[in-house]
């Protein structure tokens, strides 16, 4: 178990090392940066310009810049952001934890959906509920996910049941919490459908493709053949049986989080990370982007260390290689 | 009993097909009628008919006075463990996640009501029954050998005490050696417990050796039945004279080579 958890750990600061530098690269190696476009404005004298490159060492050579941005990185500093001229932590954290908000609710929702309606739609393979169903998440699976973001938005606004956009009301920080709490749910219904439309009908297929091969196992029928009930065979044996491929598909929803929901954030002015990071990537703000790369990677490898995780937990099989039985 | 396949868009079997047409047997307690027939020809579908687990498109499967075609699921549910199944490859009707102690008491919890204790101990009598030790108890389906799976799969069947045993090719995924061991012991229990088989095979010498009826299946029909003396002294019919065949070639040539 330790030797199997100390891999993964390797494995993941390797990962995240590799990611700075190519993030740090990439970001060199793009022309300009974030002072060129003050040489164009007339109000900034050369001499100030100057300064702020000197003071940002925005000149000195790419090894260089790495080396000090990754030994104050050990000290928990992700650098400076010249747009705001403020560290990029606490930028960074408010803006993740909107997108956190937002992301979250709609994992949860799609897993609690997608669990249950696959494993229902497996049982009846073939027959015409399963097949209208995945009609309905193939048609789901085509509307491009800014087309119904749209459409939504469009229909709120016709309608005026829901508001179109952001997070909280004008006049927010007055509100009783209990009206907060309201106000924010009513701002997270529309982005939350837009994120759980797109992502339920992949994952309720693969719950069902994967409870359906389960549920073929002669050891499965052979537990029907001593009279087990309907809903033990299904959630105490098929979905056990088939949980490996889920459990990895958990793991990359955990590691999407933070990075799979830019489009409906940008469309829906959801105040998250996805429209902050591109506003980052236009100004060329090097170290918003690359603190916002490297938070979204370290939440993949994040994810996909809960997964192992749970693999490990749930498989005896994979316990007893680990323990080197 | 009629057993067919209608045509599904997601199963991968030919539209409209039957895999068993108007067929009738009987077993009575304590025999074995066993059910021959090259692959294809259907027997698989008639086992997993009477264990009910699948449903036959017509016919009627009389068990102790009941036609349990037609029972609802809940009925059913009472009647299952009087009608056991152990299938051909125990490398797949395992679970493999499970230990031997779980898979074999795993009946007893499915039917409910007994306690952990008297489980645990029924488990290992069981166990003893089928020639393993309670050492295997903690051992899981993987890391067992064919013989000692098929062993732990008859277990897990005889452990709800069932009248009628459905043998579905139980022996072909064995080595020779372990066949005979199997064989054998299936023998043994018949005589202990009183058990029915319905033993299901390709292979018409060990239906020979087990059963006292035999039934040649040929493409979802019986097209020979009767006691096994008679089939194999007397086999008119070109399916049983086909399987007879394989096995007396078989004969022959280890003959030759002896020679």
């Amino acid at each position: 178990m330790i030797r199997f958890l100390l891999r993964r750990i390797a494995h993941a600061a390797f990962l995240l090392v590799g990611v700075s530098v190519l993030a740090f690269l990439f970001s060199t190696l793009a022309p300009g940066n974030y002072f060129d476009d003050m040489r164009l404005n007339p109000q900034i004298s050369a001499e100030r310009l100057n300064a702020l490159r000197a003071e940002y060492q925005v000149d000195r050579p790419m090894v260089m810049r790495y080396a000090r941005w990754a030994r104050a990185l050990l000290h928990g500093d992700l650098g400076f952001s010249f747009a705001y001229n403020t560290p990029v932590a606490p930028l960074l954290w408010t803006r993740a934890r909107n997108t956190l908000l937002l992301t979250g609710t709609a994992m949860v929702l799609v897993w609690m959906l997608a669990v249950p309606l696959g494993v229902w739609s497996a049982e009846r393979l073939g027959r015409p509920a399963d097949v209208a169903l995945s009609w309905a998440t193939g048609v789901l699976l085509i509307v491009p996910d800014l087309a119904l973001a749209l459409g939504l938005l469009v229909l709120a606004v016709r309608s005026g049941w829901l508001p179109t956009g952001g997070m909280v009301s004008v006049g927010f920080e007055g509100f009783s919490a209990a009206h907060k709490i309201e106000d924010v749910a009513s701002h997270i219904v529309l982005p939350v459908i837009v994120l759980v439309a797109s992502a339920l009908p992949v994952l309720l297929r693969h719950v069902r493709a994967a409870v359906a091969e389960a549920l073929e196992a002669p050891f499965l029928r052979a537990a029907t053949a001593h009279g087990i009930s309907r809903m033990r065979l299904l959630y105490r044996y098929a979905l056990p049986a088939a949980a490996h491929p889920l459990i990895a598909l958990f793991g990359f929803s955990l590691g999407t989080l933070l990075s799979g929901s830019l489009l409906v954030e940008v469309v829906m002015s959801w105040p998250g990370l996805g429209p902050f990071l591109l506003e980052a990537i236009l100004a060329r703000d090097l170290y918003v982007v690359i603190g916002g790369v490297l938070l979204s990677t370290l939440f993949l490898v994040a994810g996909n260390f809960v997964a192992d995780l749970l693999l490990y937990w749930a498989d005896p099989r994979i316990r007893a290689e680990g323990t080197g039985r | 009993m009629v057993k067919g396949y209608a045509g599904r868009g997601l199963v991968s079997r030919p539209p409209g097909f039957t895999a068993v047409d108007s067929i009738s047997f009987s077993i009575l307690p304590g025999t074995t009628l066993a059910l021959v027939g090259e692959s294809g020809s259907g027997k698989s579908s008639v086992a997993l008919c009477v264990a009910c687990l699948e449903r036959a498109t017509s016919g009627q499967i009389w068990f102790e006075g009941r036609d349990v075609a037609a029972l609802g699921e809940k009925e059913l549910r009472a009647v299952r463990p009087s009608l056991q199944l152990v299938f051909q490859d125990p490398a797949n009707s395992l679970n493999p996640r499970w230990t031997v102690r779980e898979i074999v008491g795993e009946p007893l919890l499915v039917q409910g009501g007994i306690s952990r204790g008297d489980r645990d101990a029924r488990t290992a009598q069981m166990l003893e029954r089928v020639g393993l030790d309670a050492e295997y108890l903690e051992r899981r389906a993987g890391e067992l050998s064919g013989g000692q799976r098929q062993r732990v799969a008859i277990a897990r069947a005889l452990i709800l005490e069932p009248k009628l045993l459905i043998l579905d090719e139980v022996l072909s995924a064995l080595d020779c050696s372990i066949q005979a061991q199997i064989a054998n012991l299936l023998v043994e229990l018949q005589r202990a417990l009183g058990l029915a088989y319905l033993f299901i095979t390709h292979d018409l010498k060990m239906a020979a050796h087990l059963a006292d009826e035999i039934a040649v299946m040929s493409r979802g029909k019986i097209v020979d039945q009767g006691p096994t003396e008679k089939i194999l002294q007397d086999a008119r019919n070109p399916a049983t004279q086909s399987l007879l065949g394989a096995t007396l070639i078989g004969r022959e040539s280890v003959d030759a080579v002896r020679e």
